[in-house]
């Protein structure tokens, strides 16, 4: 079979592959001079400016676009009724991408299962990448000035980093997802490793490379597990074999199976709770919590942020973390949401320990990276909590749904007896209540698929307010670093006085981290999560989340504090203009979050 | 549409701003006083504006989507229960300025201090326009941060540990706040405060009513301060700088008790019912725990503070009651609590400036005889403070325990009068410890009866000049500061080295609220007035 490839899909992707080819061509060619450095800076910053125009053009022509798909006759024969393809597409589009389910279920594709799809989660993940990875190129102007840094390979890891991330967001199969994982896993510690001859910087990269190496493994034994219990890699497909699986236990189609994998496990895949199923879901998200550091697989993230040049130590917590999120949130919530009942309480004891020990560790810090590793840490922790309550509002939906159908077939019921009195209506609703239930299992992963739109959503909205006020931070430490380099966060003394535009970037960004006014911005991001929390009846949960809050305060509002204590004798400051630039724009980015946080919520919801 | 409001917020505001981006402008102080006097003009046209004959209704309202994604709407309108606050704190705010253009804390930056104040007005003022319950967290909110600066850059030797526990202790008091307000939001379905009142609690289940105004009442007693969370109080109270403890005191405890007002108990009838008597209860404990807590003190700012604690009590026994007399009875000793303990701070700052201690102790007696000016207005805040009749601070406590003796139908009556009784207790508690620091303080003898001449300024600066060690006795002090004047040089003495009487700005600060305390107390129907129907209004009462 011919595959016939969308290339505009793959635009930004290629865009940056080819820039990637280019940067290591021009630092071998051109001429080694000062300065040389800088151009190279500004051709990544052009190339990664032109991904963006190109992602922006596709979110504004509004198709959903999708390449690599394979037929549904191609994968096991399997044969579905017409229903349950229907209902089979993706729960998250379904969410996400609300302008356009119709077009998509009708187009005749939703029965092919494609590998890559460009859908508005796609976009949202792109562009904070893109974006982010626009800051990332101008601080490493900034670090690369030093000379010490080889400069072409600096830009070719970073810009592979940024593909893989973008393909992670793109990717709805289980292979394309752990490959596009590693793209974006395997520079960093090449990257971390660059900064040659110091101890610190070689420690990092080795902890990253161990800790990550071990968590794909990790990860590739759970998503072996997944593809062995439901025969399939994409994502919609496992989410279909599952609900196929419930549909069994309702005593739907049993004949539906016809593949001999899905024979020897249809015992596994027709209990929701199987005990394969479990492993392979708790194996999953250990993968997913090593890259996004969550507790208990955290305690790399202090040593690396801080051993590593602070470039890089942002690389690690925006992008890096937002392509394991995409990553965690595709899998959870668009393979395995029948399986919510599994997953969603380890997430939720996860999210509240990651957000506890984040915020403690932090507390003890006396060195700036180090606090913002464990504060990053810490926001982990409320990014995930949203998806805790997924397996609630499933529930709800599925409650919801069943009383619909039971008032419905009360009142059909009702009609049918007062219309035709001469007919024994007795028998009525026996005969109604396999149909009913079959009905109420396709309507339930339809409902689904809306109602799980808003939790991931919580989920992205936030990482996309935590990468803007983060992103600040880093840019501001990364400015600091250049004239003192133990970078205690006792350096930040009086600040205020010595350059008081970068003393109130960074006053302002830890204020929007703390989640207080006037940073709006991180307020509203906790009040979505919150939001849901209380929605979704996790009590517990939104306690320890408001506990955690103001354990954050107290080490955000230490830090803002210090910036305005007089210090005597101030010193002169060295500038650099690309760092500047790095903390206007974020700054920029963060206050206009704080106005109109509409801008994030709409785009996401 | 009212641009009334919106100039109410967006004056100070701008105000803030133009302060930010202005390079140099020349008297700073002034400039604070011109802004803030524009806020209190349009606050005067708010009150003007105001449609005395419903003061029932919501007026003056704004009603714009924000941010739809979170259902959060620019909300804001004014009733008889908001007005009066509103006004309050922008004539508050605008005195604090006027002291200021004399009387500067440590600390230096004015320009800085202008900022913070203005952005704080904002906040206060926009938590009693607020209808949405978002925005009226978001209002909330925006005041922490400037109080934290305003006590941690120009409070007193303590400020730092003062104003980091002030910080935590409000802010954990806000996140269990926006819990309670998401519950809410999560059982009704909307965020806006008209129609959740207008509902009166229907479509909430009883259970989450409870648990939701547990989280809100939580939220709003930190504030408030409620014991036995108030020990954030004290401390910040008495390391604030005199502007920030008149601020904090008459208006940020008031936005806890107008939440009450506002949200927990119009919003969640049934919660409230359930857990009145537990409010009352701590209301009352506070009553006598902030009075026996006053006599134990020593210094005159942190006694002021406890009494705070105090007369918030008899504020939260009037709203436990769930009655229109006790619900005014709150509303009305939030307003006098606002005038009078400003004032109180207001003459403990310029006491302390004066001495350079407020240890009673170390102020010695005999202020009427060496500052009869500030001494008389002292004695006059004392005793309207303690709830003579005639003043404003008599019918707050009179009312809240007439309500308490009759309070709602579904409340336990033996159990509230025996809140009455205890309340009654507290307010001869109050009369005592206020009588007590005036023998002590007002009358007596100065301590330093040496000649006047050279002659030191405070205790403090003696103190300085003998050493930590040695006490500041009367007859060392005689000779010990001559001997230390003779070395020191004159120009180094604030005031030309005698204590100086009330000053223009001083003066110009304080009869305002004195003159108010005196109308209120006289004719508190001017108040009551205002407040009835919006209060009717809320237990669905039609007058």
């Amino acid at each position: 079979m011919i595959q016939s490839i969308d290339y505009a899909a793959l635009a930004v992707p290629l865009i940056l592959t080819l820039l990637a080819g280019l940067v290591l061509v021009l630092d071998a060619f051109l001429p080694d001079r000062p300065g040389g450095g800088r151009l190279l800076g500004l051709v990544t910053l052009g190339g990664v400016l032109a991904a963006l125009a190109v992602l922006a053009a596709q979110a504004v022509a509004g198709v959903e676009r999708r390449t690599f798909c394979v037929p549904a006759s191609l994968e096991g024969g399997r044969t579905l009724e017409g229903g349950r393809a229907l209902a089979g597409g993706p729960a998250l589009t379904g969410g996400l991408s609300g302008r356009v389910p119709g077009p998509v279920l009708a187009s005749g594709s939703a029965s092919a299962s494609c590998s890559f799809v460009v859908d508005r989660f796609t976009l949202i993940f792109a562009a904070l990448v893109l974006v982010a990875g626009a800051i990332v190129v101008l601080l490493s102007m900034g670090e690369l000035a030093g000379g010490r840094i080889p400069v072409g390979e600096w830009y070719f890891l970073l810009l592979s980093t940024l593909v893989g991330a973008i393909l992670l967001a793109a990717s709805r199969d289980l292979i394309m997802l752990v490959v596009s994982l590693e793209l974006v896993s395997l520079p960093v510690f090449a990257l971390t490793a660059l900064k040659r001859y110091d101890g610190r910087a070689s420690e990092a990269a080795l902890k990253l490379f161990l800790v990550s190496v071990v968590s794909t493994a990790i990860m590739l034994f759970g998503v072996s597990l997944l593809y062995g219990i439901t025969g399939s890699v994409h994502l919609d497909r496992i989410a279909e074999s599952y609900e196929a699986g419930r549909g069994l236990t309702f005593g739907g189609a049993a004949g539906a199976y016809t593949s001999t994998l899905d024979i020897s496990f249809a015992g596994a895949a027709s209990s929701p709770g199987s005990a394969v199923t479990t492993v392979a879901v708790v194996l999953v998200l250990a993968g997913f919590a090593f890259k996004i550091a969550a507790v208990p697989f955290h305690f790399w993230a202090g040593d690396v942020y801080q051993g590593a040049p602070i470039p890089v130590a942002a690389l690690l917590s925006v992008i890096s973390k937002a392509a394991g999120f995409a990553g965690l949130i595709l899998i959870l919530t668009t393979a395995l949401p029948s399986q919510a009942g599994v997953w969603a309480p380890v997430v939720a004891v996860i999210a509240a320990l990651t957000m506890t020990v984040g915020n403690v560790l932090a507390m003890r810090q006396r060195n700036a990276v180090r606090l913002l590793a464990w504060s990053s840490v810490a926001q982990s922790g409320y990014i995930l909590a949203p998806l805790a309550v997924f397996a609630n509002v499933v529930q709800r939906a599925h409650a919801r749904v069943v009383v619909e159908h039971q008032v419905e077939t009360a009142r059909e019921a009702v009609l049918n007896v007062s219309r035709s009195v001469a007919r024994p209506a007795v028998s009525l609703l026996p005969a109604d209540a396999g149909p009913l239930v079959r009905a109420t299992n396709v309507e339930l992963s339809r409902t689904a698929g809306v109602a799980i739109g808003p939790v991931a959503n919580a989920s992205i909205a936030y990482l996309v307010f935590y990468a803007a006020m983060n992103l600040a931070a880093f840019a501001v430490v990364m400015l600091i670093s250049r004239e003192r380099q133990r970078n205690e966060v006792d350096d930040y003394r009086g600040l205020a006085f010595r350059s008081p535009g970068a003393a109130l970037a960074l006053a302002f960004s830890l204020i929007c981290l703390a989640g207080l006014p006037p940073g709006l911005s991180g307020l509203f991001a906790k009040v979505v999560v919150f939001r849901e929390i209380v929605d979704g009846g996790l009590g517990w949960l939104a306690v320890v989340m408001a506990v955690n809050t103001v354990i954050g305060l107290y080490y955000y509002i230490a830090w803002t504090a210090k910036l305005f204590t007089p210090l005597p004798g101030g010193e002169s400051r060295t500038r650099s203009g690309p760092v500047v630039v790095a903390i206007g724009v974020a700054i920029l980015i963060t206050v206009v979050f704080s106005v109109a946080p509409q801008v994030v919520l709409s785009a996401v919801g | 549409m009212s641009w009334l409001l919106i100039a109410l917020l967006a004056v100070p505001l701008i105000g803030a701003a133009v302060l930010l981006i202005a390079p140099a402008l020349g008297r700073v102080s002034a400039y604070g006083i011109a802004v803030s006097g524009v806020t209190l003009a349009v606050a005067v046209a708010v009150a003007v504006a105001f449609d005395y004959g419903h003061p029932g209704r919501m007026q003056l309202q704004t009603n714009r989507p924000w941010i739809p994604g979170l259902d959060l709407r620019f909300h804001l309108g004014l009733d008889g229960i908001s007005l009066p606050l509103a006004v309050l704190t922008a004539l508050l705010t605008f005195l604090c300025f006027v002291y200021l253009a004399r009387h500067r804390p440590e600390g230096g930056r004015q320009r800085a201090l202008v900022f913070t104040l203005l952005v704080l007005e904002v906040g206060m003022i926009g938590t009693f326009l607020a209808l949405d319950l978002l925005l009226f967290f978001v209002f909330f909110e925006v005041v922490l941060i400037p109080m934290y600066f305003v006590i941690a850059v120009w409070g007193g030797r303590d400020r730092r540990r003062a104003a980091v526990k002030f910080i935590l202790y409000t802010l954990l008091g806000s996140a269990v706040l926006l819990l309670g307000l998401l519950a809410v939001w999560a059982q009704a379905g909307t965020l806006d405060m008209v129609d959740l009142a207008a509902r009166h609690g229907s479509g909430i289940p009883r259970s989450a009513q409870i648990v939701a105004f547990l989280a809100i009442g939580v939220g709003l007693a930190v504030k408030t301060p409620m014991w036995p969370l108030h020990t954030w109080l004290p401390d910040a109270h008495t390391e604030a700088p005199t502007v920030g403890s008149v601020l904090l005191a008459g208006v940020l405890l008031k936005m806890g008790s107008y939440g009450f007002a506002r949200i927990a108990i119009p919003v969640l009838p049934e919660g409230a019912a359930a857990l009145a008597p537990w409010l009352g209860a701590f209301a009352v404990v506070g009553i006598v725990y902030g009075s026996l807590a006053c006599l134990a003190q020593r210094d005159l700012k942190r006694m002021i503070a406890y009494s705070s604690v105090g007369h918030m009590g008899f504020v939260l026994l009037g709203f436990a009651t769930l009655t229109p007399v006790g619900m005014n009875a709150a509303l009305f000793g939030n307003v006098a609590h606002g005038l009078i303990t400003g004032l109180l701070f207001f003459i403990a700052g310029a006491i302390k400036e004066r001495y350079g201690t407020a240890d009673m102790a170390r102020l010695g007696g005999g202020m009427l005889r060496r500052l009869p000016y500030i001494g008389s207005l002292l004695t006059f805040a004392c005793i309207a403070s303690l709830g003579l009749p005639g003043l404003a601070g008599f019918w707050g406590e009179m009312l809240a325990l007439l309500g308490a003796y009759k309070p709602a139908a579904v409340l336990s009556r033996p159990l509230f009068v025996t809140f009455m009784a205890v309340g009654g207790v507290g307010t001869a508690l109050t009369a005592a410890y206020f009588l007590v620091m005036l023998s002590r303080v007002t009358h007596g003898r100065p301590i330093d009866t040496v000649p006047a001449g050279p002659l030191m300024a405070s205790a403090e600066e003696v103190r300085e000049f003998l050493g930590p060690d040695e006490p500041v006795e009367p007859v060392a002090t005689g000779a010990a500061v001559e001997e230390a004047a003779e070395e020191a040089p004159t120009g180094d003495v604030p005031g030309g080295g005698r204590l100086v009487d009330v000053t223009v700005y001083e003066l110009a600060a304080w009869v305002p609220l004195v003159a108010l305390t005196i109308l209120f107390g006289v004719w508190p129907k001017a108040l009551l007035a205002v407040t009835t129907p919006a209060v009717q209004a809320i237990f669905g009462v039609t007058s």
